[in-house]
């Protein structure tokens, strides 16, 4: 085990700092993927500490900013029909819908409760028989296995009054839609750890290899962070000075294989199956969600509850889209830090503590509170 | 008392019932002369008496609500005294009375009222402060969770003692009793049912002890507060704002227990916006901060303490990183939400 003073260690980091400006020569912008790294690389202030011309962008790593508004209406509108009790993680109460959020529903009356593992849901079903309780499934790779492991045990147990709303989202396609972006202003991919845990390292091989993108899985500490930077930038210089290929590097090897966690994957390819899916403010990206197995189709909420539904009606001005795609930073925004609070959010990117306008509000503001 | 055990309405109705509820269970066990005079109000005139040339009185008041009632390192009585007396010490003052307001939900337990009110009892004891008055009141069932207690307190401040969230001046030494985060966590772990390998307790206690052996070593504190609610970033925030000063504090100087630290990183909670019940900030100026760190060091409380940061001309809290980058800390905005991955 590898201790967490010896990751952080401030001499080790100024040497790696040194690593980095001597590879940065002239721009370079690389790109997370993960609202983990998004808040570490906020909160660990290493923006302060990296040279001007290497932008860290943060992609669409959050779950809950790239869930779409009609999705969240749809949740809120199950929150209002008798009888139902929705559970969810904690951040996606108060994400905006067109007109109410969760928060605001739970304030009218609603009863929506705060879960720390979907599993405790089961338990609310089976103490309370007469009602109808729905999961809100948000997620990347990480998520979704315990999400079906909860749906397999809720099988098994024969509790028939609980489902899951699936928004569910999978990370590579979403990597191979940004790579293959006309005009792509990108130079390499910091990779999940968490979710290259569950998938393995081996699944940006496609990206690395069709889309000649540099793909390095990084851990979440401040040195595996510089460390994988420095794996990121050895990559763009071998392929601008030696027209070498990119490839794919696992820096974070003590949590991630090169096949993943193979009895999470067999669990998701029993519950689920590959779908489109819509990511907010983004659009359609084939192949990048999970709907049911016709096994399992039964726990879809949709399939249960019919609930109406109406034309969403979305926040304007806001640039949301373009800062998950790594086109603009949440400070080009001319609602950031004004219009756009995490008080009173326009925006997803606000919404959650991992969404990147959240994290640089918190933490990458050079005028902080007093000043 | 009664054979179902529980509290009903009836203990607050005025009645043969209610009177045994307090002179049995409540006065019983918080006895001392003025309240066991059971008037209308408690004569605590014995406070005049007792201050000197320039002593000055504070006063304050909290409600206290948590879930679940009872949880490691301390429970809902014992969190009502700390409070309130941590708010006095805070004011450089020598707590003295409290008032005890009880809001009992019909159907609690008398065990856990029992229970509740024997941690009160040790509690004030530690702290050297008595009940001087109370009121009881019990609510239909529904909403509240079992108890709300509120505490009212009165102090004596010391002539010469002048400390305020105002007076943070450049070039003071920001300084930490201990370990930041406990109670919240500690909280959330007892609430949510996480399991873990080791407990995590609420640093839960009366500060007034550590408070008077900081004022005695330092007598130009410049300011006490202790970080409740909104951590150690949210109090930092107040003392800069109202100081009008910047405070630059030192990430690797903090003291952070490790298993805090680790619920916080799996949940994804920042431990310097978690709530502490049992742990003050002094910022005083640098030539007496050996002597400050020395004095909470010498109280078992305060034995986890350290210098994390200084005061200088600006506005703002920053944050050395332990890596050697800096960034803002800011006040929190409502509360923090775990995530999802």
């Amino acid at each position: 085990m590898i201790d967490r003073e010896t990751l952080s260690s401030e001499a080790a980091a100024h040497a790696l700092v040194e690593r980095i400006e001597a590879l940065v020569t002239e721009p370079v912008a690389l790109m997370e993927v993960c609202g983990t790294h998004t808040v570490a690389i906020s909160r660990f202030g290493l923006r302060s500490m990296l040279p001007p011309d290497l932008r860290l962008l943060s992609g669409p790593g959050c779950p809950v900013c790239v869930t779409p508004l009609v999705e969240i209406d749809r949740a809120i509108a199950v929150a209002r029909t008798p009888g139902v009790i929705v559970t969810t993680f904690g951040d996606m109460m108060r994400v905006p819908g067109s007109g109410s959020s969760l928060e605001a529903e739970r304030a009218e009356g609603a009863d929506v409760r705060i879960l720390y593992s979907p599993l405790e849901a089961l338990g609310i079903a089976e103490s309370e028989p007469a009602s109808e309780v729905v999961f809100l499934g948000v997620g990347f790779e990480t998520t979704s296995p315990t999400i079906a492991a909860s749906v397999v045990a809720a099988d098994k147990r024969g509790i028939t009054n609980f489902s899951v709303l699936p928004f569910f989202k999978t990370v590579p396609a979403a990597l191979d839609m940004l790579a293959a972006l006309p005009g792509r202003a990108l130079d390499g991919f910091i990779c999940p750890g968490h979710v290259s845990a569950i998938i393995g390292a081996d699944a940006y091989e496609p990206v690395a290899r069709d889309r000649n993108m540099p793909c390095v899985v990084i851990g979440f500490e401040p040195l595996d962070i510089l460390g994988g930077l420095v794996m990121l930038l050895e990559q763009v210089r071998a392929i601008k000075d030696e027209g070498a290929h990119a490839r794919v590097e696992n820096q974070y090897s003590r949590a991630v294989t090169p096949e993943g966690n193979t009895a999470a994957q067999a669990l998701l390819a029993d519950v689920f199956e590959e779908c489109d899916a819509e990511w907010r403010e983004i659009g359609m990206i084939p192949g990048s969600g999970y709907g049911f197995s016709e096994r399992y189709r039964s726990f879809d909420t949709r399939q249960r509850l019919a609930v109406n539904v109406p034309p969403p009606a979305g926040p304007t001005g806001c640039i949301c889209g373009e800062i998950m795609l790594g086109l603009k930073l949440p400070t080009d925004c001319p609602l950031f830090a004004g219009r756009c609070t995490p008080r009173d959010p326009v925006g997803p990117c606000m919404v959650s503590t991992e969404g990147s306008c959240a994290a640089f509000y918190k933490y990458d503001r050079n005028d902080s509170c007093g000043s | 008392m009664d054979e179902s055990g529980k509290i009903k309405l009836a203990h607050g109705s005025g009645g043969a019932l209610m009177h045994e509820l307090i002179s049995e269970l409540i006065v019983a066990r918080l006895s001392n002369p003025i309240l066991s005079r059971l008037d209308d109000a408690a004569d605590i005139s014995d406070i005049i008496a007792s201050a000197g040339e320039g002593d000055r009185l504070a006063f304050t008041t909290d409600s206290y609500v948590v879930q679940p009632l009872f949880f490691p390192g301390g429970d809902i009585g014992k969190l009502s005294v700390c409070g309130t007396v941590n708010d006095l010490a805070m004011k450089g003052a020598r707590p003295a009375y409290l008032t005890l307001g009880l809001v009992l939900e019909e159907g609690l337990p008398v065990d856990d009222l029992v229970r509740i009110l024997d941690s009160i009892a040790r509690t004030c004891d530690a702290a050297g402060v008595s009940v001087a008055a109370g009121d009881t009141k019990v609510v239909e069932r529904g909403g509240i969770g079992g108890v709300i207690i509120n505490t009212a307190g009165i102090g004596l401040i010391a002539a010469g003692t002048n400390v305020s969230g105002d007076r943070a001046r450049p070039g003071d030494t920001v300084i930490i009793s201990g370990t930041i985060g406990d109670h919240e966590t500690a909280i959330l772990v007892a609430r949510e049912g996480l399991r873990l390998e080791q407990i995590i307790e609420s640093d839960c206690a009366p500060l007034g002890g550590i408070t008077a052996a900081v004022l005695s070593a330092c007598p130009d504190v410049h300011v006490m507060r202790d970080p409740t609610r909104g951590g150690l970033g949210t109090t930092l925030n107040e003392i800069a704002s109202r100081s009008g000063v910047r405070i630059t504090i030192d990430e690797s100087a903090l003291p952070l227990d490790q298993r805090v630290r680790s619920v916080c990183d799996i949940l994804g909670f920042d431990p310097i916006y978690m709530a502490n019940e049992g742990k003050m900030i002094v910022v005083a100026p640098a030539s007496s901060s050996d002597a400050v760190l020395d004095a909470m060091k010498s109280d078992p409380l305060g034995r986890n303490a350290a210098v994390i940061g200084a005061v200088s001309e600006g506005g703002g809290v920053r944050l050395r990183t332990v890596i050697g980058g800096e960034r803002p800390v800011v006040m929190l905005e409502g509360v923090q939400l775990p995530r999802i991955c």
